[in-house]
């Protein structure tokens, strides 16, 4: 049993991070709840604390418009908690589409579908360009344009709201990941994973590598949905230091060499 | 020309082609769900492009609504997704007295000024400052245009006898009695819906329209001589080109009186 735990447990923190924010904001919803109101767009926390979503908010900025104070207030709280804690963590504790492109990977390995595909490359900067253009686009367009399509919100909106059709959202999400192209959405397209990536680049909370106790399993970079981050496994001790890392912890969870765990950074490089 | 540097300029042009091409799809679909020029919009909504630039979809004013009769959009409703709207013939706006969806509003997309007013020093909602759209009515299917009695929508009515009023009207078929028609004054219609939520035809034959939908404009060319103040608006104006073409040169009264020349 504690082996289970020991092999899960962030990522049991995930999901139950994950699911129990959607319930807070179902609670809010459907029987008036005070503690969790609106949804990850924009909220409100025990009715008092606003909460926003800084990307949304910047790309409402980008049409022209200014946002009242609550918004804004709320986006600062937002950006400020992932710079400085947070980092990456939206993606892997509180985006639900996380659970979707998690269940295609966890398929891909079980099937090994990565042995039979057709590979396709692209790179994982593409979600920086989708960003840069929704920004230009909202300021043509007048209208914050990834809210109008982002998945994110759909899926989220529609657990909360009602979903209409946008279960063919997830269902585009899924299949695109599990056969078109590895950790599609959220590794290479996703603009809000970009935003936090950026904003999330000096966060405290990092894994960090021992070299010496690496046996070169790569069972890490196998779980791992940026495994770009992970360039230093087996060849030096060191900690993660890319944006990119969503902190979701499997890394450390797989590894059988005690040679992945989270710390604290360290702003002072070692070893160089 | 440097190997490299070729590689690298068209990776890089590779690169703007995918983002502009990219970027055509997404305005232009953009474009089509922004197009929903039906949509009903809460109280105090700001003009539909203002609104649409300030909603950040996050659903307290739909939350805040006791009646629900708010709704998110959601995909299959053509309506700009997460935006919320609300249809009267289902559940109309109640117009409550503290208007609890527009001050949970974090954006401002719902402004709470256009729904307050001042009274005694203090600031107060007026829930008939509302303007979320104006009843028309469909005279050839309203009954009460008929000659059949009915005031559905009339009695419905927040601001009765201000935003419906009952019109007397000689009832030529019958010749002896009087037809109670309802008139919309735009002056004073909210919008609410609870006319149309009324209404007791199969299709409702009143119907709340977005405002920029429904209503006209005279323009500025028109005035009310009978109105003292109206003709204060032409005050500064350079007057109004009415010359068009060589003929409408002359006065009305010459071509009247001349004949036309038609060379």
């Amino acid at each position: 049993m504690s082996k289970i735990w020991n092999k899960y447990r962030f990522l049991i923190l995930r999901r139950f991070t994950q699911i129990a924010l959607l319930v807070l904001y179902i609670g809010g919803n459907y029987w008036g709840w005070k503690i969790l109101q609106g949804n990850l767009s924009s909220s409100k926390l025990f009715d008092t604390i606003p909460l926003a979503d800084p990307y949304a908010v910047l790309q409402i900025f980008s049409t022209g418009a200014i946002v009242a104070m609550d918004a804004l207030i709320g986006a600062v709280i937002i950006a400020v908690f992932y710079a400085l804690l947070g980092g990456r963590a939206f993606c892997s504790y509180v985006c639900p589409v996380n659970m979707v492109t998690d269940l295609a990977n966890y398929l891909r390995r079980k099937w090994n579908l990565d042995k039979f595909e057709k590979k396709w490359w692209a790179s994982r900067n593409i979600r920086y360009w989708v960003m840069g253009l929704s920004f230009i686009l909202s300021f043509i367009l007048g209208t914050a344009v990834f809210e109008l399509v982002s998945p994110i919100s759909m899926t989220h909106r529609g657990i909360i709201f009602g979903m209409g059709f946008g279960w063919a959202a997830i269902v585009t999400i899924f299949l695109f990941d599990l056969f078109i192209l590895k950790n599609g959405w959220c590794g290479h397209i996703c603009p809000l994973g970009g935003f936090y990536s950026l904003i999330g680049r000096y966060n405290l909370f990092r894994v960090k590598h021992i070299q010496p106790n690496c046996t070169l399993c790569m069972k890490c970079k196998e779980v791992c949905p940026e495994k770009e981050v992970l360039y230093m496994i087996g060849k030096k001790s060191q900690m993660v230091d890319m944006g990119e890392c969503t902190l979701c912890g499997r890394c450390v969870e797989v590894c059988d060499d005690d040679a992945l765990h989270f710390g604290i950074r360290d702003f002072v490089k070692k070893g160089e | 020309m440097d190997k490299n540097r070729r590689a690298f300029l068209v990776s890089l042009a590779q690169n703007v082609a995918i983002a502009a091409t990219g970027g055509f799809l997404w305005s232009a679909y953009v474009e089509e769900a922004k197009a929903a020029p039906l949509i009903l919009r809460p109280p105090g909504a700001r003009k539909e492009q203002d609104f649409m630039s300030l909603c950040i979809k996050c659903g307290l004013c739909v939350e805040a609504c006791p009646y629900d009769t708010l709704m998110l959009a959601k995909p299959g409703d053509n309506k700009p997704l997460g935006t919320p709207y609300y249809i009267p013939r289902n559940i109309p706006c109640y117009m409550c007295d503290d208007i609890p969806c527009v001050p949970p509003c974090p954006t401002g997309a719902l402004d709470i000024k256009s729904v307050t007013k001042e009274q005694d020093g203090k600031q107060v909602f007026d829930i008939t400052m509302m303007r979320m759209g104006v009843a028309i009515v469909d005279i050839k299917d309203c009954i009460a245009y008929w000659g059949i009695q009915c005031d559905a929508c009339y009695r419905a009515c927040p601001l009765l006898d201000k935003a419906i009023y009952m019109e007397m009207r000689r009832n030529e078929r019958t010749g002896k009695h009087a037809k109670l028609l309802p008139v919309v004054d735009p002056d004073y219609c909210t919008g609410c819906g609870l006319c149309e939520h009324a209404c007791v035809t199969e299709i409702a034959a009143i119907k709340v329209l977005p405002r920029d939908v429904a209503l006209g404009k005279v323009g500025n060319h028109y005035v009310k001589g009978w109105e003292k103040s109206d003709e204060a608006r032409l005050k500064g104006s350079s007057g109004i080109r009415t010359t068009v073409t060589p003929r409408s040169e002359k006065s009305a009264v010459e071509s009247l009186n001349e004949g036309l020349n038609l060379e």
